[in-house]
């Protein structure tokens, strides 16, 4: 039965090589597959110890897959208003099935992304990752970096409790200070910034953290950032298997 | 003691505590590797550069990473719960007000400096800085392996950046800053009425130099003014000193002085941090007043 579907042609439009162990089909099995295909077909045996790469991009990447789909879920009982949101909060907390552990997973996921990200700076640093041909990657990478702490920055904000309101309200609290753009930075009253129309004023929609920040907050947060950051991902991804794949030391010395 | 416990296992800080033992023990390992590739004279990773297939080798060790990390994120989302406080309510500040917790190291900083130096321009610099560092290395040794006899240089400066200034004042920043972001020890209680007595004093009015920032009438005294823009451009001309002396050197030549210029002003500017804090901690332990400013103009405090 199932021999006779393997050979019929739905069953070969879809899987298109045969499942034998063969240096063939492993290397089919990378390249005609969406997936895994942003791998090349063999890779340095160097490139598949952990000891060497810590694994922390792949982590970090997979952590933002995690945050995208539970953030997805979590989209469906949130209202980003400062009528509902802390509501929907408890609400998700204590009625909505798998609520907490849905929240939770967004919320440490995040930490650990953050974590992670670092991490993986500090081994591409450690390892001169960074040198020729990669320079421009590792720039990406910094990019990346700025885009993940400002993703947890604004996802900070959306339970609206006193932890959110506060932390954002110390964060955004510097742009007051910025050179030229803030009203209490240097030079900035000179150039007629006051509260109500100085950087902090862009990036809150207000002169404190109210419910106009909750809703640029929240479109950042959930649209704007994710796609800046796919997009930077996407660069980075492409840059490591056009610069020659994993770093790795140029002139091998055999013992 | 008790309560520092309890802040140690608030659940939001349960990451600073990953980070703490990640970062010591990576630290290690990186370390470890890279005295072993020195003393050998050859990096391991060269012994290892026989192609493999991606399928099976890379792919199950993604896979089996994977397991491994959605099994602790699933137990660690089941056991903790992320904290939810009271409604959000602009007329109750708690007492400390945290930023979260990757930028403490930034919100330590307020210590040293006025708000637009260490909220504005030190992460400015820092994100600059970091991007700029592919282009004023141009060490060529040290690519694909671990080491730290080939670039010293290099690999001090970036770890003394991320593991003093970056996560070591996150962890002070979270654990031992209480109310009025007083400093306290582990085991000492954050007591909210505690007043720190501080009488800061400016660099200028220090012994010996001794010269008041402020005129009896309140307005700037020159003198002041003058010393404080002869310290802060002082410091920063130990740069092109260096050059100076330094510029007929095969390395400096190869370096070029626009990539000079860069790494010594990013350099000068981590160490300033380096000697601000310091100013204001050493008169601290010999009993004298802690500085506030090294240089005051009407426009801006440094």
């Amino acid at each position: 039965m199932l021999e006779a579907f393997k050979k019929t042609e739905v069953y070969k439009s879809i899987f298109r090589h045969s499942y034998q162990d063969t240096q063939r089909n492993r290397a089919l099995q990378i390249v005609d597959n969406v997936f895994l295909h942003l791998h090349p077909v063999r890779v340095p045996r160097h490139a598949t110890n952990i000891g060497y790469t810590w694994g922390m991009g792949g982590i970090t990447f997979l952590l933002f897959l995690v945050l995208t789909i539970t953030g997805i879920i979590l989209m469906f009982y949130y209202r980003p208003t400062a009528q509902y949101a802390y509501e929907d909060m408890k609400y998700l907390m204590n009625d909505v099935p798998f609520g907490p552990l849905i929240r939770n997973m967004h919320r440490w996921a995040a930490h650990a992304m953050v974590l992670t990200v670092m991490l993986h700076m500090f081994r591409v640093f450690l390892t001169g990752s960074y040198k020729p041909p990669r320079q421009f990657n590792w720039v990406v990478g910094v990019i990346l970096l700025v885009l993940t702490l400002l993703l947890s920055f604004s996802g900070y904000l959306l339970p609206w409790d006193q932890l959110a309101i506060w932390a954002v309200t110390v964060g955004t609290n510097m742009a007051r200070a910025t050179p030229l753009l803030g009203h209490e930075g240097p030079f900035g009253p000179e150039l007629g910034m006051m509260p109500d129309n100085d950087v902090r004023f862009v990036l809150l929609g207000g002169t404190e953290v109210g419910p106009p920040t909750l809703l640029r907050f929240y479109v950042g947060h959930c649209i704007f950032l994710p796609i800046i950051a796919a997009i930077f991902m996407a660069v980075h991804f492409w840059r490591v298997r056009k610069d020659g794949g994993i770093s790795g030391p140029e002139t091998p010395k055999k013992t | 003691m008790q309560q520092f416990f309890e802040i140690l296992t608030k659940p939001d800080n349960l990451p600073i505590v990953f980070l703490l033992f990640s970062v010591i023990f990576f630290t290690w390992f990186a370390w470890t590797k890279a005295k072993k590739n020195d003393a050998q004279g050859y990096p391991v990773e060269a012994t290892l550069d026989d192609k493999v297939q991606v399928w099976p080798y890379l792919v199950r060790v993604e896979f089996l990473a994977t397991i491994a990390v959605m099994a602790v994120l699933v137990i660690w989302s089941i056991t903790l719960d992320a904290p939810l406080e009271e409604p959000a309510n602009r007329a109750l500040t708690p007492n400390p007000s945290k930023a979260p917790w990757y930028f403490l190291g930034l919100q330590e900083m307020l210590v040293y400096f006025d708000p637009w130096i260490a909220g504005v321009v030190l992460p400015s610099l820092i994100i600059v800085g970091l991007m700029a560092i592919p282009y004023i290395d141009i060490n060529p040794k040290g690519n694909g392996y671990y080491t730290f006899k080939e670039r010293k240089f290099a690999v001090l400066v970036f770890s003394f950046g991320f593991l003093i200034l970056w996560c070591l004042l996150i962890f002070i920043g979270t654990f031992l800053r209480g109310p009025g972001w007083n400093f306290f020890m582990p085991g000492e209680k954050w007591d909210p009425h505690f007043v720190a007595v501080l009488t800061n004093v400016d660099f200028s009015e220090m012994w010996p130099f001794n010269i008041a920032t402020r005129m009896p009438d309140g307005s700037l005294n020159p003198a002041a003014f003058i010393f404080g823009a002869v310290c802060v451009f002082g410091f920063y001309s130990l740069g092109p000193l260096y050059w100076l002396r330094k510029r007929n050197t095969d390395f400096m030549k190869k370096l070029g002085l626009v990539r000079y210029a860069i790494v010594s002003f990013l350099f000068l500017t981590m160490m300033g941090l380096l000697v601000k804090i310091l100013l204001r901690l050493i008169p601290t332990f010999l009993g004298m007043n802690p500085v506030k400013y090294v240089w005051v103009t009407p426009w801006f405090n440094v």
